[in-house]
């Protein structure tokens, strides 16, 4: 046509354009986005796996708290923390966007396909939410009474686990951004993310649950979960996961379904 | 042909099913000024929505530079700028920034985008402005600065929808002068408005729309010419029970063209208001004249003669 970059050069192009914007606005902000992604799992180590350990057998934790929880705390704190990336670096910000001010129609009109727009929210934020993962390891292995150190020799899963997980909890933070007002996002966070986060075998192993059956078999439905069971598999070996052949399908499957409710839902705001 | 719309039509499905856009065909040239006239509600944004990529038509067609939206709506919106109808300028970047990201949107090099943007802060008189965020800026500069953002990747054609609502008068002159300017530049216009100072002054043509329709298109001058050479007077009355009277009465007087009969009073097309103002006056003074409103040819008067009603209703 009258243009001559080619599409495949411009979608580049635009894509990386959409990546800067986004690195210039958290830029502005990085230390809010370290203390929001770093104060949980910062006091959850401290009181559980500094302070606990040093209470003599009065604390009911103890039993349990000590070096064992710290380390079976440390894949659900970066689970955690991938999680929140979604929600605070697309949910958050794409309500706003699509609230009164509608920000976002400037980036929707740039010249590539609308999904792509909706790609690079979720791109960004699973980058973040690798950072914010990777933030939890120092703090796990300075902290606790005990350190935690995370086994890295099997980086290879650990990396795909953290590349899907992020790209999942992006994939929730679409969805949630692209379907709720800025009004209600509050509220959202405290029905649907707390709650999964806290049944999401973030604090204990799924496998533990099996004195509660019931439980063991409904939370196969939280995302978190796989996140979590594939995270323990990778960084802590040494305790007890589900399967790897079990978790990495399961964590694909709910980033299709995640990934495609936030895109219908990001493409309904955008085109009507 | 920059724009063409074929056969265009909107029915937005819901609770209550609106036919938004019900036919329109319109055919915008190679650097002209095109304005789509039209009171509220009349399927203006609807209409530039669909031509933007961004609301997909029920039926019809519309192509910019001879790429169908539909089809291509990423490789169509290369070609495309917009100012859309509210302020959508981004909250957490600087002026520069926005123009700066947005050429990168389009591909452009960080040189290139930043040298564009420098040099549209200057064409634009927003070199001071540079630092500051959107929400600093008045209606005015917040306006001007998303004109400047639309063209920042050279497109071929610039929307403009409503783009003087809610600016004070002296913005909008402004606005006009940026507006006018970019003819230097060879980008085609389409606006849309319900002002019809800013239709006369701006556009090439105009085509007025109502209830999704299109009722008239050709310039100010020769819609004018076609419809409206009339001056307008409109009496509202008191009593309104021998208003068929005073219309026969009034309809001998010379100068008067032709008469309607309102619920509440009377509207006369006549020749000019001169001379016969005095007679008119008296005439309905009988049935308890209240007000009487008087609109020379104009833009407002080809819409009162194609509708009956005033822009404003
Ligand atoms: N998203 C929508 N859903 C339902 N009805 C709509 C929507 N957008 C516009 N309309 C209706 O379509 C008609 C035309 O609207 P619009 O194109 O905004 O007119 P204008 O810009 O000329 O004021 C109006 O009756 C409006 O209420
Ligand atoms: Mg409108």
């Amino acid at each position: 046509m009258n243009n001559p970059i080619s599409d495949r050069s411009l979608f580049v192009k635009a894509f990386y354009g959409l990546l800067l914007r986004d690195l210039r606005v958290i830029s502005r902000e990085l230390a809010p986005f370290l203390l929001r992604v770093g104060m949980q799992p910062l006091l959850f180590l401290f009181v559980f796996t500094y302070i606990m350990p040093r209470m003599a057998g009065g604390s009911p934790m103890a039993s349990t708290a000590g070096p064992g929880f710290g380390t079976v705390l440390l894949p659900g704190l970066m689970a955690v923390a991938i999680m929140f990336c979604g929600i605070a670096a697309v949910a958050l910000p794409l309500s706003t966007e699509f609230g009164s001010t509608r920000e976002i129609d400037d980036r929707v009109m740039c010249p590539v396909p609308v999904a792509a727009v909706a790609l690079e929210k979720v791109v960004f934020s699973a980058l973040q939410s690798i950072v914010a993962a990777g933030l939890v390891i120092p703090m796990a292995i300075w902290i606790p009474a005990s350190p935690v150190y995370p086994d890295l020799h099997r980086w290879p899963l650990m990396a795909i686990v953290l590349v899907l997980s992020s790209l999942l909890a992006g994939a929730l933070g679409l969805a949630i951004g692209s379907s709720v007002s800025p009004r209600h996002i509050g509220l959202v966070f405290s029905i649907l993310v707390v709650p999964i986060t806290f049944l999401g075998c973030v604090y204990y192993p799924w496998a533990y649950l099996d004195k509660i059956r019931w439980l063991q078999i409904a939370v196969l439905l939280n995302p978190i979960v796989y996140i979590c069971e594939g995270l323990r598999s990778a960084v802590t070996p040494q305790v007890h996961s589900m399967p790897v052949w079990i978790v990495l399908p399961a964590l694909v499957v709910f980033l299709a379904i995640l990934g495609r409710l936030g895109l219908r839902a990001f493409l309904r705001r955008v085109i009507s | 042909m920059i724009v063409e719309i074929e056969a265009l039509t909107k029915v937005y499905e819901g609770k209550q099913r609106v036919v938004a856009v019900d036919g329109i065909d319109l055919e915008v040239k190679e650097g002209e000024i095109f304005g789509l006239l039209g009171p509220n509600g009349a399927g203006k944004t609807t209409t530039i929505g669909v031509a933007t990529t961004r609301t997909l038509p029920t039926s019809g067609k519309v192509r910019i530079n001879g790429i169908d939206v539909v089809d291509q709506p990423a490789r169509a919106r290369r070609s495309i700028g917009v100012v859309p109808q509210f302020n959508t300028l981004d909250r957490s970047l600087t002026i520069f920034e926005n123009l700066y990201y947005h050429c990168r949107y389009f591909g452009f090099s960080h040189a290139q985008a930043r040298d564009r943007s420098d040099q549209l802060l200057a064409q634009f008189l927003l070199t001071e402005r540079r630092k500051a965020f959107p929400a600093q800026l008045s209606g005015g500069l917040a306006q001007r600065v998303q004109i400047a953002r639309a063209i920042a990747h050279r497109p071929t054609v610039l929307f403009l929808d409503e783009p003087s609502a809610g600016l004070d008068p002296q913005s909008r002159l402004a606005m006009w002068t940026a507006v006018q300017s970019l003819r230097k530049d060879g980008i085609t216009v389409l606006l849309t408005t319900h002002y019809m100072e800013e239709a006369d002054a701006l556009s090439d043509r105009v085509a007025i729309v109502d209830h999704g329709r299109l009722l008239a298109l050709g310039s100010p001058q020769k819609l004018k010419d076609t419809f409206g050479a009339q001056t307008i007077i409109q009496l509202t009355l008191r009593q309104t029970d021998q208003l068929a009277a005073l219309a026969a009465e009034l309809a001998t007087r010379s100068g008067v063209q032709n008469i309607e009969t309102l619920d509440d009073g009377l509207r006369l097309f006549t020749t000019g208001a001169e001379g016969l103002l005095p007679d008119l006056i008296q005439s309905a003074a009988r049935l308890g004249l209240r007000d009487i409103a008087i609109n020379e040819p104009s833009l407002e008067t080809v819409f009162i003669h194609l509708t009956g009603r005033d822009l404003r209703e």
